[in-house]
């Protein structure tokens, strides 16, 4: 799992069956300290809960297809969790 | 399976049920000479690993599903263990 930011929203048109009604967001993966870390991409949300400026880490590939319910929709990136609180070590931030 | 060190802990109340009562680490990615490579992960913490400890993190799907005993849980990286040494002659 990989931390990133919710930047934005996206509502698909035409979907895929079993991707209904389920949050598409634009999401931009973050580095441990929080700064940008690659370009963005689109995250279908699970937790249904994550909001544009919060930040969540997610899952690729077949780990992302099994965070949504029925698993195994085409998905490649997904929101596992919202991040509350991050606590960095001194030594390793 | 890579060697990491534990960098940190994500709290988080709104997640995948797999989640829950799970601790959430940060890890370094370190090479063979124990070098943080600059890479990060966070990893679903399976063996009780501890602020700045040296770890073995599993990262693979299926090996975590097997370590969890749940086909379907969306998790990648585990901690599989905490590592005393590292010797590469």
């Amino acid at each position: 799992m990989f931390l990133g930011k919710v930047i934005g929203t996206l509502v698909p048109a035409i979907v895929y069956e079993g991707l209904e009604g389920v949050p598409m967001l634009w999401v931009q993966p973050l580095n441990k300290q929080g700064q940008d870390d690659g370009p963005p991409f689109v995250c279908a949300d699970g937790t249904r809960m994550a909001g544009p400026g919060e930040m969540i880490y997610w899952e690729a590939s077949r780990e992302a297809a099994l965070t949504l319910d029925p698993f195994f929709v085409p998905v490649d990136h997904a929101v596992v969790g919202i991040v509350d609180g991050m606590q960095l070590d001194e030594e390793g931030a | 399976m890579i060697l990491g060190r534990v960098a940190g802990r994500i709290y988080s109340t709104i997640h995948h049920s797999v989640v829950s009562g799970q601790k959430l680490l940060i890890i370094d990615k370190l090479n063979s000479a124990g070098e943080r490579t600059g890479g990060y992960l966070i990893a679903m913490d399976s063996v009780g690993a501890g602020p700045g400890e040296t770890v073995l993190v599993l990262d693979e799907g299926n090996g975590a599903r097997q370590i969890l005993e749940d086909k379907s849980a969306p998790v990648r990286s585990l901690v599989v263990g905490i590592v005393d040494g590292v010797h590469v002659p």
